[in-house]
């Protein structure tokens, strides 16, 4: 009897501690460092919301950011609590919300891309709605007529070069996206997989826009030839840039890779102390970026639609808008929001970035992926 | 206490592990299985039978076996001199060598794949010397996307498992056996393969065991490592349920997965019951001598000295990638302190490292609750009900992340499990991984432990608490530390964390470390290597603490 209630009590108290740890305490509830000192906070903050208030929650990916004040002043503005769930990956944590459609984890979903547009749409789970602060956005960028979908931000994916290496060996920059398959550039570039991550699927669709799926020279003859040209694939953006890439922050060998056209400005950003110029550039060659436009929509079922309507025409507004290229590295939707100066000063944007349909890139997609893969990998 | 209450309270016992399982693992397993081959209620089996004419799926098949196979043998050809020099001698540093060859567990793949390339790397340490020395153009050794670099980060991942498991039991072996086969005239290797490997088996089993299915359901390092070239099962998993979203075919190649782990454990299950038999196991400082000889000297200072290029040296590496170079060399360890963006999502060093030193405390109260009692249930006489739990404390290790979490997502909904974005889930997701591990470690240990000593503690007048407390538990008590620390290990390391289905409000030090590697920029960079090196620290610090560990003569081996 006596070894039984030990073990109960050792459970008992497992289950209570587990218990007590995880009573709710709202999102990341950073407390701010002592201004200019730098002091590391110590003590989880008070949450900004005001306790027992009403809460919107936000279903996202692991990419997203927001600065403090400004979810502090929506907060102060709605007089609600704001819970991020950041849910995986763009892909994962959209397949989340669809599989949850029934029962939804959130009041609004945000990071819904291009080229998930269609899968999102046609999940059902979006709530139609028209917002105020839909009238001044751009047209081009407004890519769901229905309005379940509505766009907050855009960014390109493109070849970032590191600017030394070029120097230092005397090798012109490509200037076609053709040239790449020039033995000059043998063993130089590194790329994403398509089917695992989303600035290699960005890329690989930009091609296909540029040289077609018929004709005498296709996507896959230039991949094929790219292949032979000793092209790199990654699984992922990380390992791409961090590990494969030479320029900037990168710690390998390959000079060009596939980034997005704002990796220059960060490699200004988070460097201390802030070079004059980028140690990256970006290879703006033609049809070879292509234009990635992110969305937010009120999910079906929400329990708060009101505040839920509030966060979207807040995220729409100038404040986030402004808050929106320091915190994830892509353009705000709104066509006069302010730039900081790192952008203007370090980030090209491309003239000519291929913008596919939602429905184009739905319906190739897989087949897409499926033939690259053999072309490439096989 | 009467047969039949015992047999009831027994009974009752076997319920808590049970129970855990199939709240937290069959239930929502099942859920998923129903969700993607019944969806309105209508069977529909054709995705588990196609599966079979997919050509990815023979070749995602046969290469997770094979590269799983060779990284167990991998681990355990270099595991097992390291295993045998910890168990039998005694020498300075010990405890913190021991300590260090534990860290490779804990770290996110991703870190891993730096630490490679700082050292390995076109531009790394070994490619520079050589270049340097040899006046080469171009980095000879180019080992990305190998599956060679597959296999040695494997078996740095897993080297500590044979160590721990097989090294812990070793110490406990009776030296005398050996020693008596010496005096009858057997050299060194007859008496190793003849009498100490035999003895050893059930230990090298079960490490063999873990290793294999941790191998077998590698993810990060096939992925980052290996490259898109290679495609393990559960990558093929994650690419159908995430890239396509195609839930029918992801949980054929789940199932798949499951079944094929469900045939290892069988295979295993046998083996085992052939090679354990009980032992006079002894407390591991009984056995312990320093090195004498020249030849044992020599013997010990190669495995150190191994341990110390293999596993030690690319940690070393990673910690001084976290320097900055310049006057300033812990910029980025400063730097972490700094909310530069004034970021929501900014995390404070030492919350981090709070937060992740407490779930890996609640998991390792969790799992070794659960744990122990399994362990403890499964080595008495076999019965219906052990015979059925063995299999299944090791499913939680061969089943995908992905599957499971969409699981969780759609199982953990209402109340009384409205735990979908709630943080309980963190331990919980933790603890899944872990207590098979506590299982698999105890487990050799409490079956070696001679039955006839507790039936003479018994006919002694001992209750069975105390048989258990006197005679299990001095012996027991190392394979219990090593236990709690891969309890504690695992849940550092965050495995399973895709099971989750929200971000947990308490980030983690993982959590932080793939934040930061999400940007470009040289400080983002750095602060993530400062960051693994805070993780390999506080690790560090946690294990040599708990090889400490003295309650009684628990630890005193």
């Amino acid at each position: 009897m006596k070894r039984k209630r030990l073990l109960f009590l050792l459970v008992a108290a497992a289950v209570a501690a587990t218990l007590a740890a995880c009573t709710p305490v709202p999102v990341a509830s950073p407390t701010p460092p002592v201004a200019g000192t730098g002091e590391p906070a110590t003590s989880p903050a008070e949450p900004t919301g005001v306790r027992g208030a009403r809460t919107v929650t936000i279903m996202t990916h692991d990419s997203f950011s927001v600065s403090e004040d400004v979810v502090a002043q929506f907060q102060a503005q709605c007089g609600c609590t704001v819970q991020f769930l950041k849910s995986g990956d763009t892909g994962l944590a959209l397949n989340k919300a669809i599989l949850s459609k029934s029962n939804p984890l959130a009041d609004v979903f945000f990071g819904v891309d291009n080229t998930f547009l269609s899968r999102g749409l046609a999940g059902d789970i979006f709530e139609a709605y028209a917002s105020p602060a839909l009238a001044q956005m751009p047209a081009e960028l407004k890519l769901d007529p229905g309005n379940r979908l509505l766009p907050v931000d855009f960014g390109y994916v493109t070849i970032n070069y590191d600017k030394a290496y070029f120097a230092e060996n005397d090798v012109p920059l490509p200037s076609t996206l053709r040239d790449l398959a020039d033995p000059a550039y043998e063993s130089l570039l590194v790329v994403e997989n398509p089917a695992t991550s989303s600035p290699g699927l960005s890329f690989l669709l930009a091609t296909i826009a540029t040289f077609g799926e018929a004709g005498e020279y296709t996507y896959l003859d230039f991949w094929r030839d790219l292949r032979k040209n000793d092209v790199l694939v990654t699984d992922g953006w990380e390992d791409a840039y961090y590990g494969q890439f030479s320029g900037g922050s990168g710690e390998g060998d390959r000079p060009m890779a596939v980034s997005y056209a704002t990796s220059p400005a960060a490699e200004v950003f988070f460097a201390d102390p802030q070079p004059a110029e980028s140690p990256t550039a970006n290879l703006l060659l033609p049809g070879g970026s292509f234009k990635q436009i992110e969305f937010v929509g009120i999910l079906k079922g929400a329990r708060e639609p009101e505040l839920a309507r509030q966060w979207v025409d807040f995220m729409l507004g100038e404040t986030f808008q402004e808050d929106i290229p320091l915190q994830m590295w892509i353009y705000p939707a709104l066509p006069g929001a302010d730039l900081p100066e790192v952008f203007t000063k370090h980030a090209q944007v491309p003239t000519d970035a291929v913008a596919m349909t939602p429905d184009q890139i739905e319906a190739g997609r897989e087949n897409w992926i499926q033939t690259w893969t053999d072309a490439v990998l096989r | 206490m009467d047969r039949r209450s015992a047999a009831l309270g027994r009974g009752l016992l076997y319920l808590l592990p049970l129970g855990f399982l199939g709240v937290f693992f069959f239930y929502p397993l099942l859920a998923v299985v129903v969700q993607s081959f019944a969806p309105g209620g209508r069977l529909d089996l054709a995705p588990i039978a196609n599966l079979w004419r997919e050509p990815y799926f023979g070749r995602a098949l046969w290469f997770t076996t094979w590269q799983a196979t060779l990284s167990t043998a991998v681990t355990l050809a270099l595991g097992m001199p390291a295993a045998f020099v910890f168990a039998r001698y005694r020498f300075r540093g010990k405890t913190v060598l021991r300590a260090l060859t534990t860290i490779p567990f804990v770290l996110p793949a991703m870190v891993v794949a730096a630490a490679f390339t700082a050292l390995l790397g076109s531009r790394g340490w070994l490619n520079s010397l050589l270049m340097d020395w040899f006046d080469m153009a171009r980095a000879p050794v180019r080992l990305q996307q190998t599956i060679w670099l597959v296999l040695l980060a494997h078996a740095f991942y897993n080297t500590t498992v044979v160590v721990r498991i097989v090294g812990g039991f070793w110490s406990n072996l009776d030296t005398r056996l050996s020693e008596a086969a010496r005096v009858l005239g057997g050299n060194r290797a007859r008496v190793f393969f003849e009498i100490t490997l035999p003895l050893l088996l059930p230990a090298v089993a079960a490490a063999g065991l873990l290793i294999f299915l941790f191998c077998f359901t590698s993810f990060g390092v096939i992925l980052i490592l290996g490259g898109p070239r290679f495609a393990t099962l559960e990558v093929e998993i994650y690419r159908q349920a995430v890239a396509l979203f195609r839930l029918p075919e992801a949980s054929a190649i789940a199932l798949a997965q499951i079944v094929l782990t469900f045939v290892v454990m069988a295979i295993y299950t046998r083996a085992q019951a052939r090679a354990s038999l009980p032992l006079n196991l002894r407390p591991a400082a009984a056995t312990e001598i320093p090195p004498t000889t020249p030849a044992h000297k020599v013997f010990v200072g190669l495995t150190v000295a191994g341990l110390l290029l293999f596993l030690v040296s690319p940690l070393v590496a990673l910690a001084l990638r976290s320097l900055a170079e310049g006057d300033d060399a812990l910029r980025y360890f400063r730097e972490l302190f700094v909310n530069r963006t004034n970021s929501l999502f900014y995390v404070p060093p030492g919350l981090a490292i709070r937060n992740s030193v407490f779930f890996a405390l609640i998991t390792t109260v969790l799992a070794l609750a659960i744990g122990t009692l399994t362990a403890a249930l499964m080595a008495r006489a076999r019965t219906l009900g052990t015979v059925l739990l063995e299999p299944l404390v090791l499913l939680p290790l061969g089943t995908s992340a992905v599957t499971l979490g969409f699981g969780y997502l759609l199982t953990m909904g209402q109340p009384p499990l409205n735990l979908r974005a709630s943080a309980v889930l963190v331990p919980i997701a933790h603890t899944l991984v872990a207590f098979p591990f506590v299982v698999r470690t105890l487990l050799p240990v409490m079956r070696g432990i001679n039955p006839d000593w507790r039936e003479a503690a018994a006919v002694l007048g001992a209750s069975p608490w105390t048989a258990w407390r006197e005679v299990d538990l001095p012996i027991v008590g190392r394979a219990l530390l090593v236990a709690a620390l891969f309890a504690f290990t695992t849940s550092m390391g965050e495995f399973g964390a895709t099971l989750l289905i929200a971000r947990p409000e308490f980030p983690t030090m993982p959590l932080v470390i793939y934040r930061l590697l999400g940007q470009p920029g040289a400080l983002n960079y750095g602060q993530a290597m400062a960051m693994s090196t805070l993780l390999m620290l506080v690790c560090a610090v946690a294990f040599v603490l708990i090889e400490r560990f003295r309650v009684g003569q628990v630890g005193e081996f």
